[in-house]
C-alpha cells in the first residue's frame, strides 16, 4: 500500500488517564497506524490493551496526548470534537443500546443516521423517499425490520437492534467504520449473523474498517489485516499475504515474541471454544 | 346550570393557558432529559415584563411576543451555562431561578403591577369582534392559540431539528456519534421551553388583571403533575397524541384544583395540594406493583 493513501494515520498517539495519580494508567503508548482506504483491519488483545482507547481517539471522544496526532483523509482532525467528525466515522459499540434510540421509532433511527455530518433543517425528517431507502437496506438483514419501520426501537431483540445499529453506522457512508467489540454480548446465533452482515455491507460500500474483538478466530476470519495490541501499543500487525493461513496457535506464537511475555488470557482462548 | 358551564369554561381555558407551562416541562423533563427549574423564575418573567410594557403603552400583542422573547432568553442562560460551563443542569436552572426573581423585581420596580385598566391581548380580540370580553372569548381566544402552538410543536418534534433533540434526551452518545452537537440541541430545547412558560406568564398577568413576582413559586411542579397526569391517563404513544395528553394533563389537573376550591379548600392549601398530587401519581406504580409483589428497581436518584 502507497503511503499516500492512508485514509487514516495515527503519529505519536499517546492516552494517560488519571495522570499523576497513583491509578495512571497509559492506554495507548506512542501508537504509529496507517490504515489504508481498503483495509478491513482487526484488532484483537487483552482487557486493558488499549483497544477501544485507540477507537474513541479516533472517533474523538477525547483527544490524544499532546503531540500526537491524527488525519483522516488527510485532514488533521487531532482537535476535531467528535460530533463534527462524524461525517467520516460510522461506529458499532459493543452495547447496542448506545448504537440505538429506545423511545424513537425504526424510521426516526434511520432519518437521524442518514443525516450523519450533515446540516439538519425544517423538513419533516421523514418521508416517502426515505421510507424507500430504510427499507432498501433493511430487507438484507432478512429479520423483516423493513415492515416494522414504525415500530418502537427499544420493542427490538438485542440481536436486533446491533443490526439496525450496524446499518445506521454506515447508512451514510462514511470513509471509516469502527466496530467496537459489536457481537461480544450477542448469542453464538446473532453474533455470526450480524458479523457476516458486517462484512458484506463494508465488501459492498468498501469501507475502511477497524474492528476490535476479543475473538481470535475472528480476528483471522475477517478483514485483510490483523493487528495486535498490548499495553498501549500495537505489537503485532500482519497483512493480507502473511494473514491468510494463520492459525490461532500461530497468533499466540507471535504474541508471545513480540511481547515478551507467555500469553495468559484466558478470556481470549476461552472464546475461541465457544465459537 | 351555568355555574357548572362557568365552572368549566373557567378550568379549560386557565388549563390551556398554564398547558403551555406543562408543554414547557414536558420538552425538558421529559424529551430533553434535562431538569430545568428555571421555570419557576421564567413564568413570573413573562408576566413581568408583559405587564410592565403594556402599562408603558406597548401594544399588548407586542408585549406577550416580548415575554415570548425574554423567557427563550432566560432559557438561553440556563442552557449556556449547562453546556459551556458545565454546570450540572439542575443547579444551572436553580441558579438561573434565583437570580431571575431579582430581574423580574428590577423589571416591575416593584413586586406587582396592575394591568387592570389597561389593554390586553383578550380585551383586543374583543374589540375586534365587536363583541363583550366575556369568559367564553378567553375560551374561545385560548383553543385557537393552543392549537396554533400545539401545531407548531407538533411539526417541529418531526423536523431533522426536532428529531436529534427528541434523541438527546434518549441517547446522548448516539447523537454526537451522528454529528449532532448535543449542547446545540440542549440550548434549543430549553430556550423553546421556557418561551412557551413565560408566553404563558404573559398571558396570565393579562387575563387575572396584574404581574406578581411571587406568581411563579410551584410552577415547576404543577407543570410535572400535570405532564404525569395526562401521561397515567391517557397513555400516548407517537408525538401528536402526547402534546395532545401533556395539554389533556393540564386541563384534568385544573378541573380537580376547581373542584378542590369549590368544595371550600382554603387557596393557601393549593401549593401542598399540588405537591400531594404529584407524589401520589409518581407512587401508585410502586404501589401497584407492590401490591402484585413484582420486582422493583432501587430508587433512582435523578
Amino acid at each position: 500500500m502507497i503511503k499516500n493513501q492512508s485514509l487514516v494515520k495515527l503519529r505519536k498517539v499517546s492516552k494517560v488517564f488519571l495522570r499523576g495519580s497513583v491509578d495512571e494508567v497509559t492506554a495507548l503508548d506512542n501508537v504509529r497506524l496507517d490504515v489504508g482506504a481498503e483495509d478491513f483491519i482487526t484488532v484483537i488483545g487483552s482487557n486493558g490493551a488499549g483497544k477501544t482507547t485507540l477507537l474513541n481517539v479516533i472517533a474523538g471522544v477525547y483527544p490524544p496526548e499532546k503531540g500526537g496526532k491524527i488525519t483522516i483523509n488527510g485532514q488533521d482532525v487531532t482537535r476535531l470534537s467528535e460530533y463534527k467528525r462524524a461525517r467520516y466515522v460510522g461506529r458499532v459499540y459493543q452495547n447496542p443500546h448506545i448504537g440505538t434510540a429506545a423511545k424513537m421509532t425504526i424510521e426516526e433511527n434511520l432519518s437521524l443516521a442518514m443525516l450523519r455530518g450533515q446540516s439538519r433543517g425544517l423538513r419533516i425528517a421523514t418521508n416517502k423517499k426515505r421510507r424507500e431507502l430504510f427499507r432498501s437496506v433493511l430487507v438484507p438483514l432478512g429479520l423483516g425490520l423493513e415492515d416494522r419501520l414504525s415500530a418502537l426501537v427499544g420493542t427490538l431483540s438485542g440481536g436486533q437492534r446491533q443490526a439496525l445499529a450496524l446499518v445506521m453506522a454506515t447508512i451514510s457512508k462514511p470513509s471509516l467504520l469502527l466496530l467496537d467489540e459489536h457481537v461480544a454480548t450477542l448469542d453464538p446465533q446473532t453474533n455470526r449473523i450480524v458479523l457476516e452482515l458486517s462484512e458484506i455491507i463494508v465488501q459492498k460500500e468498501k469501507m475502511t474498517t477497524i474492528m476490535v474483538t476479543h475473538n481470535m478466530e475472528h480476528a483471522l476470519r475477517y478483514g485483510n489485516r490483523l493487528t495486535m495490541m498490548h499495553k498501549g501499543k500495537i505489537i503485532v500487525d500482519i497483512h493480507q499475504k502473511k494473514k491468510s493461513g494463520l492459525s490461532v496457535n500461530d497468533l499466540v506464537v507471535a504474541f508471545e515474541r513480540a511481547s515478551g511475555e507467555r500469553f495468559a488470557d484466558d478470556s481470549i482462548m476461552l472464546r475461541n471454544v465457544d465459537s | 346550570m351555568d355555574y357548572v358551564i362557568n365552572f368549566l369554561s373557567v378550568s379549560l381555558y386557565e388549563g390551556l393557558v398554564y398547558g403551555f407551562v406543562t408543554l414547557g416541562v414536558y420538552i425538558t423533563f421529559r424529551v430533553l432529559a434535562f431538569p430545568d427549574l428555571t421555570v419557576d423564575g421564567s413564568f413570573p418573567l413573562g408576566g413581568a415584563v408583559a405587564a410592565t410594557l403594556i402599562v408603558g403603552g406597548v401594544n399588548p400583542w407586542l408585549a406577550t411576543l416580548v415575554a415570548f422573547i425574554a423567557g427563550i432568553c432566560a432559557g438561553l442562560m440556563t442552557s449556556l451555562l449547562n453546556t459551556k460551563l458545565r454546570i450540572n443542569a439542575l443547579l444551572a436552572g436553580i441558579l438561573m431561578m434565583v437570580a431571575l426573581y431579582s430581574i423580574n423585581l428590577a423589571i416591575m420596580g416593584r413586586s406587582n403591577v396592575s394591568v387592570l385598566r389597561e389593554a390586553t391581548v383578550f380585551k383586543q380580540t374583543a374589540q375586534l369582534f365587536g363583541i363583550e370580553h366575556t369568559t367564553t372569548l378567553s375560551v374561545i381566544f385560548m383553543v385557537v392559540l393552543a392549537i396554533v402552538i400545539l401545531g407548531i410543536l407538533n411539526w417541529f418534534l418531526r423536523t431533522e431539528i426536532g428529531l436529534a433533540l427528541r434523541a438527546t434526551g434518549d441517547n446522548e452518545q448516539m447523537v454526537r456519534g451522528l454529528g449532532v452537537s448535543t449542547d446545540m440541541t440542549t440550548i434549543i430545547g430549553v430556550s423553546l421551553s421556557n418561551g412557551l412558560v413565560a408566553l404563558s406568564g404573559g398571558l396570565i398577568a393579562q387575563k387575572q388583571g396584574f404581574s406578581d413576582v411571587g406568581m411563579g413559586i410551584g410552577m415547576i411542579v404543577m407543570g410535572l403533575a400535570s405532564v404525569i397526569i395526562g401521561e397515567r391517563l391517557f397513555r400516548p404513544r407517537g408525538v401528536t397524541t402526547i402534546l395532545f395528553a401533556v395539554i389533556g394533563g393540564s386541563l384534568v389537573y385544573r378541573l380537580f384544583l376547581g373542584i378542590a376550591l369549590r368544595l371550600g379548600l382554603p387557596p393557601n392549601n393549593l401549593k401542598l395540594i399540588t405537591a400531594l398530587l404529584v407524589i401520589i401519581a409518581l407512587a401508585i406504580p410502586y404501589i401497584q406493583k407492590k401490591v402484585r409483589g413484582e420486582w422493583i428497581p432501587p430508587a433512582a436518584r435523578m
